[in-house]
């Protein structure tokens, strides 16, 4: 695996950046094996890893329930935190988008809307800062299951990601990918969405995991937590035999331990 | 029309239980989508298409009072008569009245979104005229007394079976008595039901997918052909149709139908295109003797003023609908007014007002697949985003979700407090969930589990706690 690969889209590429990882409130909480693949990825794609400590949210509850002060207010906490990097990478798409907004909370604010921009310029989702901007294309991990991808929309839709993943997929040893029909649409997630709209979430989700049992897969990856403990919530009600990991997790070969909502020890339901 | 959607929850909760619903939504669900990827796929100037149809929008709507002069000129010109409606109430009222001055009983009606919007045919029944919709959907649901669910197919929540009995149940007046099984039979009943009327019909409204300035011509897509009809048998011919539906040229008016039916049926375009212009001239064969165009404001000009200028570019394609994944779930209905889907979320709360339509622009995942098939690129998710704000601001949301969210970001800026709560929450929960990793229920968490799923438990550290031991041990 090398970290030089194709060139970069970067203007200048930097031989060993100083890499900010906003791990996410989620992966904190609920996945720190997601910020430990991370941070093993971006080692081996060349960056020097820190994690400040005091990173918090991203601040989408605030943002996408209309609090757009309360947004700005935990903003300025993670620019404070994260400004001085080379690059701030988020193993979330969803949270790299919101980071990538962040100048919109600040119209009437011009000094911290430069502090913002500056800082939107330089963040990247996990994956395609490995591929896009590190020129990674292949990794040294093996997983000799099949399985599927959920494409998370914001990494999608806001951030393009649909191809690298699949790319970086491809260079694991004994893996195979059956794509998901529907991948492109939505698990029902959204945030604060999914417990305002319970039983239209749960529909949708419910559609999903039908989907990923057309496949025959028995893990489930993606690249953004909110959807994966949705889809695994629902997997596990329904108590099927499917795993699901982030696909940091498999990329870095650390999908070794249960999957999200897998019993403890067991090392994975599907096991 | 009158709202219902301040019943939103309850309404989508009745949805997703009743499965004859469930059943037509789902063997509508995909077909659209498809067709429409067909389509687009097939054209390779969509894009530059799409970009070409918002320049043209912005430059009418940054000159909307210039456009619809000359438009309106034209039309007078051609020897039609303009009608301004600032309020639905105008339009209901002038719509009465040219059906009075024309002595007129029955009155047949092309498909027209915006007569659903000001409730032209309550009106007009009130008034005691005869009033009979001539596109097959919109017949359909007149039938059975329901409002649309879909802005271009209104009927797409029902069933081949329910239609079946609603053309049993109504046509036996008109000698019509076998009960039909078959989808060519249905189209043949109703036609041979419909034919009659348009013979018959003294006006008849339609609606306008784009007026044309310079020429005073408003243009209707059709598949049935039914437009036509209703533009040129009766003696009457009535145009309703939104401020915002005019465009300077014939040109600008191509180009947009070049995305229209792409968007909306995948198809290249509509089976019929009719464009009319004034009444019947001297040399003409056919036509009407009147023609008046309505032309209604209803908020229109003060979402020109505002932050939501570009829902105005709107074409009502539909595609946004076609596309969410909510409104595939639900259906139409349960938005509660007009307008359903990711568009009629926007369009419902600023005419009905948020008080009224809150949940609308809430129930969305703002996941953006509307904004990304939107042929005029309207950022959706932006826009309902604003909403929320705007609802924010005026404190109309519910109050714990505001309680929480304060102390959400009073949490995330203050770190060290922060810090410590999450290392106690994960490693609590990852206890309580003890071996089977997962919780099945949890206090004060009930929406999450009412979606019918279990939450995984955290491993059990955070990371930062894991981060910082492993820094410590490296010396560091």
């Amino acid at each position: 695996m090398s970290a030089t690969g194709s060139e970069s889209i970067t203007d200048t590429p930097i031989d060993h950046p100083r890499v900010g990882l906003f791990v996410t409130c989620l992966a904190d909480i609920y996945r720190p094996n997601v910020g430990l693949a991370a941070v093993a990825l971006l080692e081996k794609v060349g960056c020097s890893v820190e994690v400040p400590q005091t990173q918090t949210c991203c601040g989408q509850p605030s943002y996408n329930n209309g609090d757009l002060a309360g947004a700005a207010r935990t903003a300025r906490n993670t620019i404070e935190a994260f400004e001085d990097f080379d690059y701030v990478v988020v193993p979330s798409g969803s949270c790299a988008g919101m980071l990538h907004d962040f100048p919109r909370l600040f119209e009437s604010e011009p000094g911290w809307q430069q502090r913002a921009r500056a800082m939107a310029g330089k963040t990247h989702e996990l994956i395609s800062f490995l591929t896009d901007v590190r020129g990674l294309d292949a990794v040294d991990a093996s997983f000799g299951r099949a399985v599927t991808y959920h494409d998370s929309c914001h990494g999608l839709r806001a951030l393009g990601i649909k191809e690298q993943p699949r790319r970086l997929l491809a260079s694991v040893g004994g893996l195979e990918l059956r794509e998901l029909n529907d991948s492109e649409i939505c698990c029902g997630f959204g945030g604060t969405f999914c417990v305002k709209y319970p039983e239209i979430s749960g529909r949708m989700v419910a559609d999903k995991a039908d989907a990923i049992a057309a496949t025959g897969a028995k893990v489930v990856l993606g690249g953004d937590l909110g959807c994966l403990l949705n889809i695994a919530g629902r997997l596990g009600r329904e108590g099927g035999d499917v795993s699901v990991y982030h696909v940091a997790e498999v990329l870095a070969g650390m999908a070794d331990v249960p999957g999200l909502g897998d019993p403890p020890g067991s090392g994975g339901r599907s096991r | 029309m009158e709202s219902l959607s301040h019943a939103f929850k309850e309404r989508s909760v009745h949805a997703l239980k009743d499965e004859t619903l469930q059943v037509a939504l789902h063997r509508a669900k995909d077909g659209f989508a498809v067709k429409r990827a067909k389509a687009v796929e097939g054209l390779p100037e969509f894009d530059a298409l799409r970009d070409r149809a918002v320049a043209i929008k912005n430059h009418t709507l940054e000159n909307l009072d210039h456009y619809l002069e000359r438009y309106a000129d034209a039309v007078e010109r051609s020897g039609g008569k303009v009608h301004w409606a600032s309020s639905a109430e105008d339009a209901r009222r002038i719509v009465v009245e040219i059906c009075r001055a024309a002595g007129a009983k029955m009155i047949t009606k092309g498909k027209s979104m915006v007569g659903e919007e000001v409730g032209v045919n309550g009106a007009l029944e009130g008034a005691g005229f005869e009033v009979v919709e001539t596109d097959l959907g919109e017949y359909i649901i007149q039938l059975a007394h329901e409002p649309p669910s879909h802005i271009i197919v209104p009927a797409v929540h029902k069933t081949r079976g329910q239609i079946a009995d609603l053309f049993h149940e109504n046509h036996q007046k008109y000698g019509l008595t076998r009960k039909l099984s078959e989808v060519p039979e249905m189209v043949n009943e109703a036609r041979q039901v419909l034919r009659s009327k348009y013979l018959d019909a003294d006006v008849g409204i339609t609606g306008a997918n784009f007026l044309i300035a310079e020429s005073g011509t408003s243009v209707i897509v059709t598949n049935e052909g039914n437009g036509d009809l209703t533009c040129s048998l009766p003696r009457v011919h009535i145009v309703t149709a939104g401020i915002e539906k005019v465009v300077p040229t014939a040109e600008d008016a191509t180009t947009l139908l070049r995305l229209l039916a792409r968007s909306a049926t995948g198809q290249d375009l509509t089976t019929y295109t009719t464009f009319s212009t004034g009444p019947k001239r001297a040399d003409d064969t056919d036509g009407p003797e009147e023609y008046h165009v309505v032309l209604v404001d209803s908020g229109r000009s003060t979402m020109l003023a505002d932050q939501f200028r570009e829902m105005l570019r709107c074409i009502r394609c539909g595609a946004c609908m076609n596309h969410c994944p909510v409104y595939g779930a639900i259906g139409g209905h349960a938005y509660g007014w007009v307008y359903p889907g990711p568009m009629g979320s926007v369009l419902t709360p600023l005419s009905v007002g948020l008080k009224e339509a809150g949940n609308l622009p809430n129930a969305c995942t703002l996941n953006g697949h509307c904004a990304e098939v939107c042929p005029v690129r309207i950022p959706l998710p932006d826009l309902l985003r604003t909403l929320r704000h705007r609802e924010y601001q005026l404190k109309l949301g519910l109050k714990p979700l505001r309680w929480g969210l304060a102390a959400w970001v009073w949490f995330t800026s203050h770190p060290r407090i922060y810090r410590l709560g999450t290392r106690v929450q994960a490693r609590m929960l990852a206890t309580l969930a003890g071996r089977k990793g997962r919780f099945t229920r949890m206090p004060l968490a009930g929406g999450w589990f009412k979606g019918g799923r279990d939450l995984p438990a955290p491993q059990g550290e955070t990371f930062m706690a894991v981060w910082a031991r492993r820094q410590k041990e490296r010396g560091q």
